[in-house]
């Protein structure tokens, strides 16, 4: 692995010929007519989620989305190399890995929503939450790793994180406590090449899998938007890591092709050539020109997949504009483990000042007047 | 000239990259976007990069090399994106910052100001809508204030950047879209630590700052067409605070409300209601009231209204202190 961190792996162009390199084809030996075509299913399915996400955002149903339209490759390939008992952190833009693990979508709207701060049940999936706070995901994972190993358990536990937070100190930290336990983490680095607005040459001025190399953890680089070449690449750092062989860390090359989120505004900070270069390496058009080639896709098959594509997307908004609001009771819930005399005592006040007791008569005697306007 | 609260810190921090050549702008996103709520937009345009610097993404990073710059002469303005996102840096604002004045005797300052977009309203996901202000109040050799207003937003952050001493400077971030007029030209009207009695009443006085302002305003509006007379003082000053503007409108009606969308416990309203206890305990009618932010964490976006004190909470105060 060592020297791999100049050059990406790539075993698919970007118009969709295979790449000759026998050491990480052989990883993907397994992977026949079927399993690519699942492979552009997963790549069609989490798009469609992703933009019937930005248009339930668009339509005020959302407060907020993170859209990873570009990242599809580096998500569903590097997700699709790992077992169900292996354990994911991820950022707020991982809902294609989400997807893969098998999050319910209509569960990662309920955040973007703001009907709660999480989206599903991390055992069920075993995902944790998304991590709002940049970098902190990457000390948890270790932490995790760390504890599986101690556990006995031959499991692999991977941390998602953009180039962005590679320049927080938590993921300094995370390094270097996974290279000093040994704990088997995959660090995995979409390098998007954006953080909001800054360009990945102002966290790092040398590719950022050399970082890792700097704390004795191998490193690769491979091209994000190659689905094949990113399983191949996290399925041998699953392996390493399930095998005892401790961190590594993947930077996967690719493109955030939206907005960094629907707040923002791209062409503030990048130009339409710069977009329209990376839109001839959409992970999406290179497995569909590589089926093509291969005589994989015929008319049926694509109409199979949009159908579940859409099926899906539908799925999700109905299941999203039909979320009840929250209860405001739901407020004081589950902030402690255990009763809490002061909360008790808040959630009783508040209750009972929304049901009209009479010591607020005043205030309820005429609500709407009492309202303040503008809120936002 | 009529502008929003965004706008006006534009102008504010202008002004100041205009007067003192060693004043910088840091912080992410800050350049050619102008920053995530634009307060610092077209200023890396007008004052090149190395005057508005876009940093990595790193808030202890943002604040340790501020504060470095600072010990080398400059006047670093940092900007942290959102309130949740402090926390990284804390340690630096606390340990180092906070603290060389006094550990150095005085020899070295730090005038640095931390800015940071505070507090909910704005419908956003988590870590986007905290109120943090005790931590950094509660911690000695930090200034801490809080605008509500345009006018305000313009001369603070002046003040601000001018003062010796560090300042941590919480913008309300649902009024950043609020406008008002005002006279850039005009001499600043307070010092920076001086708390503003903004509308005058004789019932209640209620104590409130930043996003919250406009809220007591508009429950004193309200008070007025049912026959209550709110006095609205705007604290403006968080750390220290100005005990004898809030006192001597307390000796006026005889009652205090404080409100903040902060957890109530522990926090400002707690400070305020002992420091008026010990100096007007004589002259209260009621106990202190407080209307606040539950203990709970920031809630989702669909709760918030919940959780930020509203104007018929703040009149529902204002009765039971008047019922006392
Ligand atoms: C500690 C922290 N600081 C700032 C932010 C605000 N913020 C959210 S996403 C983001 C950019 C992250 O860039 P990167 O790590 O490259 O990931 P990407 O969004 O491109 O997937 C910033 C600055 C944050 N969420 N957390």
């Amino acid at each position: 692995m060592p020297g791999t961190t100049e050059y990406p792996v790539q075993l698919i162009q970007p118009d969709g010929r295979r790449v000759h390199n026998p050491e990480y084809q052989a990883l993907v030996a397994d992977i026949g007519p079927e399993e690519l075509r699942r492979l552009y299913e997963d790549l069609v399915v989490t798009r469609r989620i992703d933009t019937e996400a930005v248009a339930l955002a668009r339509q005020g149903q959302l407060g907020l989305w993170a859209p990873c339209q570009g990242q599809e490759a580096a998500q569903v390939g590097s997700a699709r190399a790992l077992r169900p008992d292996d354990y994911v952190f991820g950022s707020y833009r991982e809902s294609a890995v989400a997807y893969c693990r098998g999050v319910d979508p209509s569960a990662m709207t309920a955040m973007w929503r703001g009907v709660s701060h999480s989206s599903g049940d991390p055992a069920a999936v075993n995902m944790a939450n998304p991590a709002i706070v940049v970098g902190a995901q990457g000390l948890h994972a270790t932490g995790y790793a760390y504890a599986a190993q101690l556990d006995g358990a031959e499991i692999a536990t991977v941390a998602y994180f953009g180039d962005g937070a590679t320049s927080q100190g938590d993921i300094a930290e995370a390094l270097t406590f996974a290279s000093s336990w040994g704990a088997p983490v995959v660090f995995f680095c979409q390098n998007n090449h954006w953080a909001i607005s800054e360009p990945v040459h102002l966290q790092s001025a040398t590719p950022i899998a050399h970082r890792a190399v700097g704390y004795g953890i191998p490193a690769i680089r491979v091209d994000g938007n190659d689905v094949l070449a990113v399983l191949a690449v996290t399925r041998q750092a699953a392996a390493r890591a399930r095998g005892g062989g401790g961190p590594s860390f993947v930077e996967a090359i690719t493109y955030r092709m939206g907005p960094h989120t629907t707040a923002d505004d791209p062409t503030r900070y990048r130009t339409a050539a710069e977009t329209e270069e990376w839109a001839r390496r959409d992970p999406i058009l290179r497995m569909r020109l590589l089926l093509e080639r291969e005589g994989l896709l015929d008319a049926d098959v694509q109409r199979r997949v949009d159908e579940r594509a859409d099926e899906v997307a539908h799925r999700m908004r109905t299941e999203t504009i039909t979320m009840a609001d929250p209860e405001p009771s739901e407020l004081f819930d589950h902030v402690y483990a255990t009763p809490h005399r002061v909360l008790d005592e808040q959630r009783r006040d508040y209750t009972a000042y929304l049901a009209d007791d009479p010591a607020c008569a005043l205030a309820t005697a005429a609500p709407a007047a009492r309202e303040e306007g503008v809120r936002s | 000239m009529i502008t929003t609260f965004a706008a006006a810190l534009n102008a504010g921090l202008r002004s100041a990259l205009e007067d003192d050549p060693k004043v910088v702008l840091m912080g992410e996103d800050i350049g050619r976007l102008g920053g995530v709520f634009r307060v610092t937009d077209t200023l890396q345009k007008d004052f090149g990069d190395r005057r508005v610097i876009d940093t990595p993404l790193a808030e202890s990073g943002i604040v340790g090399t501020a504060f470095g710059m600072a010990l080398r002469g400059y006047r670093p303005v940092c900007e942290i994106q959102f309130d949740g996102f402090v926390y990284p840096a804390f340690d630096q604002i606390v340990s180092q910052v906070a603290k060389i004045h006094y550990r150095t005797r005085g020899k070295v300052r730090a005038p640095l100001t931390i800015r940071i977009p505070f507090g909910g309203g704005i419908g956003s996901v988590e870590h986007h809508s905290e109120s943090p202000e005790a931590y950094f109040a509660h911690t000695a050799g930090l200034r801490v204030v809080s605008p509500s207003n345009p006018a305000d937003a313009y001369t603070m952050i002046r003040q601000a950047v001018a003062l010796d001493d560090p300042v941590i400077f919480f913008e309300p971030k649902r009024r950043y879209w609020d406008k008002a007029e005002f006279d850039p030209a005009a001499a600043p009207e307070l010092p920076l630590d001086r708390a503003r009695v903004c509308v005058r009443g004789t019932d209640v006085t209620v104590v409130a700052y930043g996003g919250t302002v406009a809220t007591a305003l508009a429950a004193a509006k309200l008070g007025a067409e049912e026959g209550i007379s709110l006095e609205v003082v705007d604290l403006r000053s968080l750390a220290p605070l100005d005990v004898d503007t809030i006192a001597e409108s307390v000796d006026r009606t005889g009652r205090l409300v404080v409100v903040h969308e902060a957890q109530i416990s522990g926090g400002l309203g707690a400070e305020i209601a002992a420091r008026i206890t010990e100096r007007c305990f004589y002259r209260l009618e009621a106990p202190v009231r407080r209307v606040a932010g539950f203990d709970i964490p920031y809630p989702p976006a669909k709760l918030e209204k919940h959780h930020l004190p509203d104007p018929d909470r703040i009149l529902a105060a204002v009765d039971r202190t008047l019922a006392a």
